[in-house]
């Protein structure tokens, strides 16, 4: 029971992460049908710009308040993973709008290797660690010595993820850009007719996608502490998950789709493999889109002849 | 004249302002990750270095190249655009359309003679073996995977996984029982097509980019039990001491019943490297060959049929189930082939080898090479694998960047921005037509536009 | 052995919905062997979902469709088919085939029903030759031992691709598209490719073809030719027709049964002057209530 509890907790803080990047994978699908293969890389970018933001941060300028270095570095990898997002669009995706569907994805993945890469060469090969940002704990239940925590750590990620949420869900649903982008996604030619500019429409789609998987990324860093090149890829296919399984194009599916991969995955490794823990989300993948493919909350995809 | 005059002013002066745009962006794109180096020091401590001259050089070449797009290349492209389209293709186009095949045939046929010519026994045995054995292994591969994604329109994104099948099943079974490269070819063929199939059934009724992403699952699941089922896998430390190929009964070593001895040679490494060499050749042929054929026959054409319209096959009375599935079946069978060539070449296998970027290369030459195109997939593999092979050889660059410049890193970063600039400037891959399977006067090719490019 | 006239075609109490939606609602009616059924209605009135049905596309809510090949005296072992489970018998050379039990592409394999699209659906970037050699994939299959034989270049399989030819030029002359056997079908202009869609579907070689709107988007001449083309394919190779369309020249023209549907219920059954004169399918077609028909028509100068 107390591991169960334990696991609820770490499972939850997980799928926020996975929430987070599964709604830019949600939102961009939704409005292009694209899956951007790229979008896991791009959280990976966002955690080493806010490792690069933090070291300044704390060994250069030497501020000591870890709620405004927290906050700075957010904000920077907020905004820079934004540009980063935007020109890959610019550059990469439209340029293949309207042309045939296999280029975008191909492009995508030829992205992701990019990015990957990219930081490969400029960063090193090797695991970054840097000490905890945030210590402490509160202690929930103690049973016969199993103690169930509940980390500052992880608090900051709920709360921060509840925040940005409620700010996003704002934003798409009640302002003209989330107007904008619902019309975009029904037909984007008909939204082009009525005065929407489908360009900006889904670049700023890019730009959102994008901060919010800096907010994942900087989250990941706090939480493990540690990033490497490679940690863009399981995370992304996973969030991808997330997504299907809460029913592509649906934003609250999204999210409830990341809390639930997040829970699989922690109590797969709790009860039964840790080995096999990548095993159980792909295998989740594979299952909700031959039996479930139109997901939890997604409209169902009738063949029309 | 003035009026001319006049546009070329505000040319540059847009062209300036693209420029500092472009400059600033990069600027600010390379800060972070180039301008700062994060380096671990003695204590075990994470530190940050700057790097302003490489950022500010990285910068400035961007600007540059920026201001030459707009004055040189943009023009240029301009005039491309306004030349008249040629209507008929020039005699010269045909004969050489023509004899381009069996040339290219002929060439790979004599390559290794030419490379030893060129440089002797000693520096042939790296030209054969990275650039020769390396490439074909890539040529069949996309060949193989050009009949699931190229002709059925199936998007398939977890290709190595069968490729991972008929290595590991070449490598276990020789090393087990002792059965020989010739037995084993057709066994891990029939192997990994009966896993095509099998993982082919579920997936039948998605489409498009949901088949991608399921079929990268799969592949991902079978490289993870490749790796964690220890007993029989070895895990991450591989299978090493694989019986390697032998001359027809004839082991390639230095003993006294040896290739080399047995035939009054000299022994060098080289032979058995151009053994391997024809055998993946004949192997790659064999499957374009079979690919050839089968288009011409209805299969190859329910195919294409499927690619273009699953409905209306429906309609004509084609079990589709069956038509994918062959073609599952079949793009496996080929894998599996090049998958035990691998295994026997190597002598050592991981799951290192069978990771998702390998089949993002193989969909990628595909997809590159223009869709169902079988030279086109060639010229891609050429080009992307040879490409990144020849990364390796450019050791002059040290003399220009110092000691500490290692070209071979750039390898996969350099793939994946070819990969996008490709796209984006040949979103329908290389060789843009399609070939009529059957004509009734004349073989008209069709224009790449018309052809649909899988459902979804 | 088939005798013009007979039952070919038998629908029943055919029900379809879609979740709250009645697209068809107890349908029932019969076409002959030989002769074109006109099925017409207003938009949404539930024509297509009909043809999905018959063509095995969508399984019928309830119903049973029913057809035969050959002698219509196998149509007595109806009920005792229907009870055994099966999807069809067959008696020397007739046989007898519940649709509703069948998957799509068997509809068109083994019950010999083809179709065409409303929407057309040709496949472009495949020629003209092309289209009509995927039209004869499963005798192709068959003689090219499923593979097999045409792997290793057998001649009897270049014997069979080349009858196969054979009849797809035959079409292409029927059709006039002879000339353009070898250009891409996604290049045809709009009324060539619905041509191209029927000649399509014969080359299944069916006993029963259903056309979706064969003649929208056609000029006045393309219609007229059309209208040839389908009497001659009744008429030449006894195979009967189930056409769905709003062009009333045609359908009043050329049929010899007409089915009318309105909201997927069946208001008009008959003869086409006997259903032209039908107050009900005016009433629908006008969209007024019936006792108002009079009036209205009166208006309107009918
Ligand atoms: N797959 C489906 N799912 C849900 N509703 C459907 C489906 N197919 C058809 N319908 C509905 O069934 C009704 C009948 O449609 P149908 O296409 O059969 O009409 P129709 O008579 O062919 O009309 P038209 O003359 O416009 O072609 C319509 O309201 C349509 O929206
Ligand atoms: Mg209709």
């Amino acid at each position: 029971m107390e591991v169960f509890l334990q696991q609820l907790i770490n499972g939850i803080t997980l799928g926020s992460i996975y929430g987070l990047i599964a709604i830019g994978y949600t939102m961009v699908f939704g409005i292009i049908g694209m899956v951007n293969f790229a979008h896991g890389d791009v959280f990976m970018v966002a955690a080493f710009v806010a490792l690069v933001a933090f070291l300044i941060l704390t060994t250069w300028l030497g501020i000591s308040s870890i709620a405004v270095a927290l906050f700075i570095v957010l904000i920077v990898a907020m905004l820079f993973t934004s540009l980063v997002n935007w020109i890959i669009e610019r550059l990469a995706y439209r340029p293949l709008r309207g042309s045939f569907r296999l280029a975008p994805l191909i492009s995508a993945i030829g992205m992701s290797i990019f990015l990957s890469n990219f930081v490969q060469v400029s960063q090193g090969p090797r695991n970054k660690a840097i000490p905890p940002m945030v210590q402490g704990d509160f202690v929930l239940v103690t049973h016969n010595d199993y103690a169930v925590t509940l980390s500052f750590k992880q608090l900051i990620i709920w709360g921060v993820t509840a925040v940005l949420l409620v700010c996003f869900w704002y934003l798409v649903a009640r302002t003209r850009l989330g107007r904008a982008q619902r019309a975009c996604e029904q037909d984007q030619r008909m939204a082009a007719l009525v005065g929407v500019n489908v360009d900006q429409t889904i670049s700023l789609t890019f730009v959102i996608a994008a901060a919010l998987a800096a907010v994942a990324g900087t989250m990941y860093l706090m939480y493990y502490g540690v990033v490497s090149f490679s940690d863009g890829f399981v995370p992304g296919v996973k969030a991808f998950t997330a997504a299907v399984l809460g029913g592509i194009g649906s934003l609250p599916g999204a999210v409830i789709g990341g809390l639930l991969i997040g829970l699989i995955e922690t109590m797969w490794s709790a009860y039964f493999s840790i080995d096999y823990k990548d095993v159980a989300a792909f295998s989740v993948l594979a299952i909700t889109l031959i039996f479930l493919p139109q997901g939890l909350f997604g409209r169902p995809d009738v063949e029309k002849v | 004249m003035t009026e001319g005059a006049a546009n070329q002013r505000i040319d540059t002066v847009a062209a300036l302002r693209d420029a500092a745009i472009t400059t600033l962006l990069a600027f600010g794109l390379f800060l972070p990750l180039i301008g700062f180096h994060t380096v671990t020091n003695i204590r075990n401590e994470l530190e940050l270095d700057t790097r302003w001259p490489l950022l500010f050089s990285i910068v400035a070449v961007v600007g540059v190249a920026r201001l030459a797009y707009s004055f040189l290349l943009a023009p240029w492209l301009e005039r491309i655009k306004l030349r008249p389209m040629a209507t008929t293709t020039p005699a010269w186009r045909a004969t050489f359309g023509k004899w381009f095949v069996p040339f290219c045939i002929g060439f790979v046929i004599v390559y290794p003679a030419i490379i030893i010519a060129a440089t002797g026994f000693g520096g042939a045995l790296k030209w054969v073996d990275n650039f020769g054995i390396q490439i074909l292994i890539y040529v069949m591969l996309g060949w193989g995977l050009n009949i699931v994604v190229g002709l059925a329109g199936l998007l398939d994104l977890g290709y190595v996984a069968f490729y991972a099948v008929g290595a590991y099943a070449y490598a276990l079974l020789a090393k087990e029982f002792g059965f020989s490269f010739w037995i084993l070819l057709p066994l891990a063929g029939v192997m990994s097509s009966f896993w095509g199939i099998l993982l082919g059934f579920p997936v039948l009724r998605l489409r498009g980019d949901y088949l991608a992403i399921v079929t990268l699952a799969f592949g991902e699941i079978i490289r993870i039990v490749l790796v964690n089922w220890v007993d029989v896998t070895n895990g991450y430390a591989g299978i090493s001491g694989i019986p390697r190929p032998s001359f027809f009964g004839i082991p390639f070593n230095a003993n006294d019943d040896g290739f080399a001895a047995t035939f009054g040679l000299e022994f060098s490494p080289i032979y058995r490297t151009i053994f391997l060499y024809y055998l993946i050749l004949a192997l790659a042929l064999l499957t374009a060959f079979v690919t050839v054929r089968l288009r011409r026959l209805p299969v190859g054409r329910a195919w294409e049929a499927l690619r273009e319209d699953e409905i209306a096959c429906r309609s004509l009375g084609i079990n589709t189930t069956h038509t994918k599935l062959t073609a599952f079946g079949m793009g496996a069978m080929f894998a599996g082939f090049a998958g035990s060539f691998f295994a026997a070449r190597q002598g050592f296998i991981s799951p290192e080898s069978f990771t998702f970027l390998e089949s993002a290369t193989i969909l990628a030459i595909v997809v590159l090479g223009g869709m169902g195109s079988q030279i086109g997939v060639a010229i891609a593999a050429i080009a992307m694998i040879g490409g990144t092979e020849i990364m390796r050889e450019l050791d002059f660059l040290k003399q220009i960047f110092g000691e500490s410049f290692d070209p071979t890193q750039y390898r996969m970063l350099l793939f994946g921005f070819a990969m996008v600039i490709i796209m984006v400037l040949r979103p329908r891959g290389l060789i843009s037509t399609r070939a009529p399977s059957v004509f009734l006067k004349e073989p008209k090719p069709v224009p790449v536009d018309l052809v649909k490019q899988g459902h979804g | 052995m088939t005798i013009a006239g007979d039952i070919l075609l038998r629908v029943e109490h055919l029900t379809m919905r879609f979740g709250g939606l009645v697209a068809v609602d107890d349908l029932s009616f019969e076409a002959r062997q030989g002769e074109i059924t006109a099925l017409i209605g207003p938009n949404g009135a539930g024509k297509t979902t009909v043809f999905n049905c018959i063509t095995g596309f969508y399984k019928p809510s309830e119903g049973r469709i029913g057809l035969c090949h050959g002698d219509a005296a196998i149509w007595s072992e109806l009920d005792a088919l229907t009870d055994s489970g099966k999807r069809g018998i067959t008696r020397g050379d007739s046989g007898l085939y519940l649709l509703e039990r069948m998957p799509d592409y068997l509809v068109t394999q083994n019950a010999r029903v083809a179709r065409t699209f409303q929407n057309i659906r040709l496949f472009p970037g495949m020629t003209v030759l092309e289209n009509l050699l995927v039209a004869q994939h499963n005798a192709l299959m068959v003689a090219s031992g499923y593979t097999l034989f045409g792997i290793f270049g057998l001649p009897s399989y270049h014997r069979a691709e080349r009858a196969s030819v054979e009849k797809a030029r035959d079409w292409l002359n029927r059709v006039g598209l002879i000339h353009r056997a070898d250009d891409p079908a996604g290049d045809l202009p709009y009324g060539d490719q619905r041509r191209l869609e029927i000649a399509r579907a014969m080359c299944t070689d069916p006993v029963l073809l259903c056309l979706d709107e064969p003649a929208a988007g056609l000029n006045p001449r393309e219609s007229a030719q059309l209208n040839e083309l389908l009497m001659s394919i009744g008429n030449e190779h006894g195979i009967s027709i189930l056409l769905i369309e709003h062009d009333m020249s045609v359908v009043m023209e050329i049929s010899d049964h007409v089915v009318v549907l309105d909201y997927g219920i069946k208001i008009s059954d008959g003869a086409p002057d006997v259903v032209r004169n039908d107050p009900k399918v005016i009433a629908a077609y006008l969209g007024v209530p019936d006792h108002e028909v009079e009036k209205v028509g009166a208006e309107i100068g009918l």
